[in-house]
C-alpha cells in the first residue's frame, strides 16, 4: 500500500444557461423596465411592493394592479463595496442600498454610483440612471446616482415593445473539485498504466474504481488489489443520441464491465465490434492509450475491445477470480 | 398508535411540454389553489406547507422553497423541503402524511412541481465531472442495461416494453391533463420510433413535462367534516439502498421488496393483485412495468411480463389490475411532482374522482415512486374505507 496520496484537485463549472418563464407580474415590470419606466404592485394592505411580486407576501393573495413609481427615491440603507469582484455591476468602488422610490412602500436593491464612500449618507437622494439600451432586464437600470448629478448619455428607444414573457438565466458555478484519497490513489495508478482497486475487509468484494468504502459493508477499504485487463460485459446499451460535448458518435456501446477480480461493474464503451454482436457474458479487453497521453483519467483506456475468449456463464459474472495473479 | 390521515383535496396543473406563460411560483400556485378549492378550504385553514422537487439544477434556482413562500402562504407557518430525486413527490406527500400521522399537525397542503422547460432535463444530471469518463447518457442510458438484463432473466418477449408504451398512452387519452395524449397510437408505431439507448426506445420512454401536484392532508376529525370523500392513508413506507456496492440486485431491488412488504403489512394488503383495486406505479420507462409487477409482489419474479402481456393492467383492456389509469410518468413526467401525481392519483381513484380513467369502484389503490439509481422507494395504500 502507498503510503499517502498526492491531493488532485480540478476546477469544475456546473452551469447551463436556464430559459425562465417570468409570468405576468415580473414579465410586465420588465416590459416597463425596457420602456425606462418603474411599476411597482398594489398590496392587498394598499401598499406598493417595489419591485412587483405575484403573490402577497402577507396575505398570500394573487397582486395584478401595477402602480407607476417615479425614478428618483430615497436611500434607506447602504453599505460600501471597496473592490468590486468580477460579477459586480462595476468595475469601480460603489454602493449596494436599498433604495426607496417616491411612490413605493417598500425599498428595493440597487447599486449607487457615487464615486466616493463619502459621498453616501442614508436619507440622501438619488436617482435612476437608465442603460443606453434597454433589454428587459434588472441591468436596464445602469444604477443609480445622487439626484443632483447631471446625466447627459444619449438614450437609444427601446428595440421592441412586445410583452416580456422569458428571459435567460445564466446560473454558473464554479466547483474546486477534489478527487479524494481512494480516487486519487487509483488515478495515480492509471497514470501508470496499472488498474489498481481496493478490496473490503469484510465481504472480501473488490471495488474498481476504489470509493474508500464498501456501502454494503460501511466500512472503509484499504487493501489494494492490482487488476489485469480483461473484464466480462455484465450488460450494456448501444446509445443513439450523442453526448452533448462528447466527441464520440452514435451509435456507440455503453457497458457495464466487470474486470476479472472485481466484483462490482464500471461504465466504458466498447469497440471494434459490430454493436449486434455484443452480449451479456462477453470477454473483453482495455485497449490503452499511448502511454504519452496517460493522465489522472480513465480515458487513459481509449475503449475496450472483445477478446477470443468463451463467454462468461452469467451465474459467474462479477465473481471471477483474477488468473493473471 | 399513529392517528389516522386522509387526503381531502387534489389539484394538479395541466401537463405540458413548456409552461411559458406562469413563472414557477405560479405553476406551483395553480396546483395549490386546485386542491385547497377541492377540499373546500383557504390559506388561513393550512397549518404547514411540505414541498419536494426533484434536483436543483432542472431549474438552476437553490433552494426554489425559499422564494415560493409567498406563493404558497407561508407566512408564520412552518415549511419544509424534501428531496429525494425522482421519488421526492411519493417521500414529500410520506413526510406531509407522517405530521398529521403523529397528531403534529392538523392539516397540511403539500406540493410538488418541476419545470423542465427552464432547463435540457435530459442532460441536467450527466454533466461532465472530473476524474470520471464522461459517458453518462442520461436517465435512458443509466437504465437500458438493467432492463436488458431484466430481458434476459425473464426470457420475456421483445414487445412486453411497447405494450406498456401502448396502453399507458391509451390510458392518458383518458386524463385531460395527461402531458402526451396519443389516442390513435399502435403497437407499430412504439416500435417503429426511433431507438435512444437500446432496447429502449423513444416512445418507451417518458416525457420531459412541466407541472406541479399538491394535496390537502387532513386528521380524521377534519377529514371527516371534508366536503367531498376523503382517501384514507392506511399504509405508507419509505427505503433506500446504496447505489452501488458489489453483489446490488439492480433489477429487482432489496429496498423495493422492502418497502412494499412494510407498507402491505400497515394496509392488510395480503395479495396485491386481488386486494387492490388499481396502482399508479412510477414507470418511466415502458419495461419497468413487468419489473416492478415482479418486485411489489404483482407476479411472481419472472412472470410480470405475463401480466402485461395478458392485459391485466389495462383499463382499457379491462384488466383486473389497472396500472397506472392516469398515464403514468410514461404520459407526463415534471420529475419532482411525477411521485406525487402517483400518490395523488391514487387518491382520486378511491375517491371516486378520477372521471373518464376512474376505476370503476375502485376502493383500495396504491402509489408508488422510486429515484436515483432506482435506490428510493416510497409507496403509500389509500382506500375509501377508514380499516
Amino acid at each position: 500500500m502507498s503510503s499517502s496520496a498526492e491531493i488532485l484537485s480540478q476546477a469544475f463549472t456546473l452551469g447551463y444557461t436556464y430559459t425562465r418563464s417570468t409570468g405576468p407580474i415580473v414579465g410586465q415590470f420588465l416590459t416597463s423596465l425596457r420602456a425606462r419606466k418603474m411599476v411597482g404592485i398594489k398590496a392587498s394592505d394598499g401598499k406598493v411592493l417595489m419591485p412587483p411580486v405575484e403573490f402577497d407576501p402577507v396575505s398570500a393573495d394573487a397582486l395584478s394592479e401595477f402602480v407607476d413609481v417615479a425614478d428618483s427615491g430615497v436611500v434607506k440603507t447602504w453599505c460600501w463595496v471597496k473592490q468590486p469582484r468580477k460579477a459586480h455591476p462595476s468595475d469601480k468602488p460603489f454602493a449596494w442600498a436599498m433604495i426607496q422610490l417616491d411612490g413605493a412602500d417598500t425599498p428595493m436593491l440597487h447599486w449607487v454610483d457615487a464615486g466616493d464612500e463619502a459621498a453616501m449618507s442614508t436619507g440622501m437622494r438619488v436617482k435612476v440612471r437608465w442603460a443606453e439600451e434597454t433589454k428587459g432586464l434588472m441591468s436596464d437600470i445602469n444604477g443609480f446616482v445622487p439626484e443632483a448629478v447631471a446625466l447627459l448619455g444619449e438614450l437609444k428607444p427601446a428595440a421592441s415593445d412586445e410583452q416580456i414573457t422569458g428571459m435567460e438565466a445564466p446560473i454558473y458555478l464554479t466547483y474546486n473539485f477534489t478527487a479524494g484519497k481512494a480516487t486519487a490513489r487509483y488515478l495515480q495508478s492509471m497514470k501508470k498504466g496499472k488498474l489498481v482497486g481496493q478490496r473490503c475487509p469484510n465481504c472480501r468484494n473488490v471495488y474498481i474504481p476504489p470509493r474508500g468504502s464498501c456501502a454494503a459493508c460501511g466500512v472503509p477499504t484499504e487493501e489494494e488489489v492490482t487488476l489485469g485487463n480483461k473484464a466480462t460485459v455484465e450488460s450494456f446499451t448501444i446509445v443513439y443520441i450523442p453526448i452533448p460535448g462528447n466527441p464520440i458518435k452514435p451509435p456507440y456501446v455503453i457497458a457495464n464491465l466487470v474486470l476479472d477480480g472485481a466484483n462490482l461493474s464500471f461504465l466504458h464503451l466498447l469497440s471494434e465490434c459490430k454493436n449486434e454482436d455484443v452480449r451479456i457474458g462477453m470477454r473483453v479487453e482495455a485497449l490503452w492509450k499511448p502511454e504519452a497521453e496517460w493522465g489522472y483519467a480513465m480515458e487513459n483506456i481509449q475503449y475496450f475491445k472483445p477478446i477470443d475468449e468463451p463467454d462468461v456463464p452469467v451465474d459467474q459474472i462479477g465473481k471471477l477470480i483474477d488468473e493473471g495473479r | 398508535m399513529a392517528q389516522l390521515a386522509a387526503v381531502v383535496g387534489v389539484g394538479q396543473t395541466k401537463y405540458k411540454t413548456k409552461r411559458k406563460d406562469v413563472s414557477i411560483a405560479g405553476m406551483v400556485r395553480e396546483a395549490a389553489v386546485g386542491a385547497l378549492e377541492d377540499a373546500g378550504l383557504t390559506w388561513k385553514d393550512i397549518d404547514a406547507v411540505i414541498i419536494g422537487k426533484a434536483p436543483d439544477m432542472f431549474e438552476g434556482v437553490i433552494m426554489p422553497e425559499l422564494y415560493l413562500t409567498d406563493a404558497l402562504g407561508c407566512n408564520g407557518k412552518p415549511m419544509l423541503r424534501v428531496h429525494t430525486a425522482g421519488s421526492v413527490g411519493g417521500s414529500t406527500a410520506i413526510v406531509a402524511a407522517s405530521y398529521v400521522q403523529s397528531g403534529v399537525f392538523k392539516r397540511i397542503l403539500t406540493v410538488s412541481f418541476e419545470k423542465q422547460s427552464e432547463s435540457n432535463a435530459m442532460w441536467a444530471l450527466s454533466n461532465p465531472q472530473p476524474f470520471s469518463p464522461h459517458l453518462n447518457a442520461g436517465a435512458g442510458g443509466y437504465f437500458a442495461p438493467i432492463i436488458r438484463e431484466y430481458m434476459r432473466r425473464s426470457n420475456a418477449p421483445y414487445d412486453a416494453g411497447i405494450k406498456v408504451a401502448v396502453k399507458d398512452r391509451l390510458h392518458g387519452a383518458k386524463n385531460p391533463l395527461a402531458h402526451l395524449q396519443l389516442p390513435e397510437i399502435s403497437m407499430k408505431e412504439v416500435e417503429d420510433s426511433p431507438m435512444l439507448w437500446e432496447p429502449l426506445r423513444f416512445l418507451e420512454a417518458c416525457p420531459s413535462s412541466d407541472g406541479a401536484c399538491a394535496m390537502i392532508i387532513a386528521n380524521e376529525e377534519l377529514a371527516t367534516k371534508s366536503p367531498r370523500k376523503p382517501a384514507w392513508i392506511r399504509g405508507a413506507a419509505m427505503r433506500s439502498e446504496p447505489t452501488m456496492y458489489a453483489g446490488r440486485e439492480q433489477v429487482n431491488p432489496q429496498a423495493g421488496i422492502d418497502c412494499a412488504k412494510d407498507v402491505y403489512a400497515q394496509a392488510g394488503i395480503h395479495n396485491p393483485r386481488k386486494d387492490l383495486d388499481c396502482a399508479e406505479i412510477y414507470v418511466p420507462f415502458s419495461w419497468y412495468e413487468p419489473m416492478w409487477l415482479e418486485n411489489l409482489g404483482f407476479a411472481d419474479v419472472g412472470k410480470g411480463w405475463e401480466l402485461t402481456m395478458s392485459g391485466a393492467t389495462s383499463l382499457t383492456e379491462g384488466g383486473d389490475i389497472p396500472w397506472n389509469p392516469s398515464g403514468g410518468v410514461l404520459c407526463s413526467n415534471p420529475i419532482g411532482a411525477s411521485g406525487m401525481i402517483r400518490f395523488a392519483e391514487a387518491a382520486q381513484q378511491v375517491r371516486g374522482e378520477a372521471g373518464a380513467h376512474q376505476v370503476d369502484g375502485a376502493k383500495t389503490a396504491m402509489g408508488h415512486a422510486y429515484g436515483g439509481g432506482a435506490q428510493f422507494y416510497s409507496m403509500w395504500v389509500v382506500s375509501s374505507e377508514k380499516a
